[in-house]
């Protein structure tokens, strides 16, 4: 509890005390009925002064419907209608209420922030003397070698120099599995040192580190606002002035209609309905519980490794209906095994790959990599000269002063190369040596264990449409969308093209399906950016898609995806549980109010209840595996 | 120029107003309130001078919302 709170807490238990004692003493002695109205107005004060100053300060500031002016008017008016021991009450129960509320959201506040407390408070540095140094981690230079003790967090982004350790990365990644590292391999900042003493060369400073990074992604994610967060904004605006004008008629037109009739002026009644009007109608249970159930929403999908940048983007997946996914690295593991070699006439095998592997031997693609492990022997770079990469065609490399080409057909259809079509499936790299065709090489990507069980995850949960874009060529296009069971799949696409086939499905689908792309975020910014919400897959390290997309998850893992879908329709049907459970039982009493069934003890629940029930119901956001 | 201020709110109606107040003065291209992470994010537009701009954000949102803070 914060100063503020305490201080709250003490004014409540307080003010309760002496109401009692006054409603005591009315019970037993018989003074006259001006002293005990007069007594009661000490725990009112104390109970109820911040409301009232605040409640005057806001009129004077032209503020005037909040709901401490409703508060104010309410209990105010109720006291001089002679009902005292109500309106001290009223006040009582609404700091209450606001005090539970306080606490019900700090405590998930809390609990969200320590989900995402990734943050190392310090590095070690070796000392000459072979101690250990603690420093800020911002102080840190790039190239600095840090040292990380078993169970520590690592503090940078580095490659190891020193040391075997496993990491655990499920902070970031969600993943549970320990991840084995030696010297060479590239660590993580955020991940937790399971064993071994570490040394690490740091390759980034502190605020381009992962943790960093993703800190700052989660922390700004409740300021890109929900759809279903800004209607309430909205509709606050509209409602309180709107109630506060039907109180105003509910205490006046009746009275004087029923007065002019013959009936009596009963103003005090009416009068007093109409307060309990006011105190029903406050709309904090909205207000408050719809951005606490998203922030829940976006904190429960972050421990399971999804990182969503915004309300938004969490409100749109829950409507997700068309799923596009990028092949390889995506669908498939992108790790590729040449699997056939077809030399021209008069080439060998081993003359065909070697030229196909270094002409790739700068390139980072999955392709180049398998070409580069199947030639086996040791590549000399030198031995390389320029080299153009052609996108979505292949690469031009100048090797031992030849020109030599790899990539696809229609590479070869480019540079006029007459070469002989392979038909098998999979990948084929053709390569040619000063436009004389030297022969093809077959490459086959395996799928992902759990590819196939997470599309029929997605299409269970309502996912309408699958469909696989690729760059790939017809035949392993067809064997891979064959294997997976998508719904559709369109082959040998170029970057831009696939952002045309996005566009053509955004046109095609209605307005309230929400169209989501998955790749990996090699080649994929531009239709990340493009569709609904951009899914990046795998993203750890890879800056450009962590700008691109919407979510990104941590790891490869595409069952991931459901679960994100999953998670989303929970989050708002909380969202909309809220809703309709707040605005019902406030529109009832409300009518019951104006008819004169509901007194102030009904009004306190109408607002301080449904409040602080709306909150709980939000929390359970956060407890979403 | 973007920076993110912490602040102290204490209901999430009172942080909308504080929203609706910032974004009208006068040197603040966009301003989002989070009652949630109770941070302020506030662009600054062109060649405003982002102390005093904050400074009046302060003052007016204290004449809105006489409870808050923001930390300058």
């Amino acid at each position: 509890m914060t100063k503020r709170q305490k201080n709250t807490l003490m004014r409540i238990i307080v003010s309760a005390v002496l109401l009692i004692g006054v409603i005591v003493l009315e019970k037993t002695t018989a003074w006259p009925a001006w002293t005990y109205r007069v007594l009661v107005l000490v725990p009112y004060f104390i109970i109820g002064h911040d409301v009232l100053r605040k409640a005057l300060l806001g009129i004077k500031n032209r503020q005037v419907f909040d709901e401490n002016f409703l508060m104010a008017t309410a209990t105010v008016g109720a006291m001089i209608l002679g009902e005292t021991t109500e309106g001290v009450a009223v006040m009582l129960f609404y700091q209450i209420g606001e005090l539970l509320q306080q606490l019900a959201v700090g405590r998930s506040r809390r609990s969200i922030s320590a989900l995402m407390d990734i943050r190392p408070d310090y590095a070690n540095i070796e000392q000459e003397d072979g101690t250990l140094e603690q420093v800020d981690p911002d102080d840190v230079e790039t190239g600095t070698v840090i040292v990380v003790q078993p169970g520590e967090r690592i503090p940078i982004d580095g490659v190891v120099v020193e040391g075997n350790s496993s990491l655990n990365t499920a902070a970031l990644t969600g993943e549970s599995l320990p991840r084995e590292v030696m010297p060479g391999d590239d660590v993580i900042s955020g991940c937790v040192n399971n064993n071994g003493l570490l040394k690490v060369r740091t390759t980034k400073p502190f605020e381009e580190s992962t943790v960093s990074r993703i800190l700052d992604l989660v922390e700004n994610s409740s300021m890109k606002k929900a759809k279903a967060e800004n209607f309430i904004a909205k509709f606050a605006r509209v409602y309180t002035p709107a109630v506060c004008g039907s109180a105003l008629a509910l205490a006046v037109i009746p009275p004087v209609v029923l007065g002019l009739a013959g009936q009596g002026w009963n103003f005090g009644t009416w009068v007093f309905r109409a307060l309990t009007f006011l105190v029903i109608s406050c709309p904090c249970a909205l207000v408050v519980s719809i951005p606490l159930s998203f922030f829940g929403g976006i904190g429960g999908a972050s421990r399971n490794g999804i990182l969503v940048k915004g309300s938004n983007y969490l409100e749109a997946l829950a409507d997700a209906s068309v799923v596009v996914f990028d092949k390889t690295g995506t669908l498939t593991k992108g790790v590729f095994e040449v699997t056939e070699i077809t030399p021209a006439e008069g080439i060998t095998s081993a003359e065909l790959l070697e030229c196909a592997a270094l002409a790739e031997s700068y390139s980072t693609h999955p392709v180049a990599k398998s070409l580069r492990q199947a030639a086996e022997k040791q590549l000399d770079q030198s031995r390389v000269g320029a080299v153009e990469e052609i996108a979505g065609h292949g690469v031009k490399a100048e090797v031992d002063g030849h020109e030599i080409l790899a990539g696809n057909a229609r590479l070869m259809d480019r540079f006029g190369v007459r070469y002989i079509p392979n038909e098998a499936a999979g990948t084929i790299v053709y390569a040619a040596r000063d436009g004389q065709f030297l022969g093809s090489v077959t490459i086959n990507d395996v799928l992902k264990e759990d590819t196939v069980d997470a599309l029929r995850q997605m299409k269970a949960c309502g996912i309408r449409r699958t469909v696989m874009l690729t760059g790939d060529a017809e035949q392993a296009a067809a064997a891979v969308a064959g294997q997976t069971g998508v719904d559709e799949y369109h082959s040998g696409l170029l970057p831009a093209d696939k952002v045309a086939w996005i566009e053509k499905m955004l046109q095609e689908k209605t307005d309230k399906e929400v169209l989501c792309f998955v790749g990996d975020g090699i080649n994929d910014a531009p239709v990340l950016s493009r569709a609904d919400v951009g899914i990046a897959m795998g993203a750890l390290g890879s800056d450009a898609a962590i700008e691109a997309a919407d979510i990104v998850l941590m790891d490869d893992d595409i069952a991931k995806i459901p679960k994100a879908v999953m998670i989303a329709r929970k989050c708002l049907r909380i969202v909309r549980e809220n809703v309709v459970f707040a605005i019902g039982i406030k529109l009832i009493c409300l009518v019951l109010s104006a008819f004169g069934y509901a007194n102030m003890w009904w009004a306190v629940f109408a607002d301080v209840g449904v409040m602080v029930l709306a909150v709980l119901n939000a929390t359970r956001t956060l407890a979403m595996k | 120029m973007k920076k993110t201020y912490e602040i102290y709110v204490d209901c999430a109606n009172c942080a909308q107003k504080m929203e609706d107040t910032a974004n009208k003065v006068e040197g603040v291209a966009k301003a989002t309130v989070s009652f949630m992470t109770q941070k302020m994010k506030v662009e600054f537009a062109e060649g405003a001078d982002a102390p005093a701009v904050m400074e009046e954000v302060l003052k007016a949102c204290q004449k809105v919302e006489p409870d808050c803070e923001i930390k300058l």
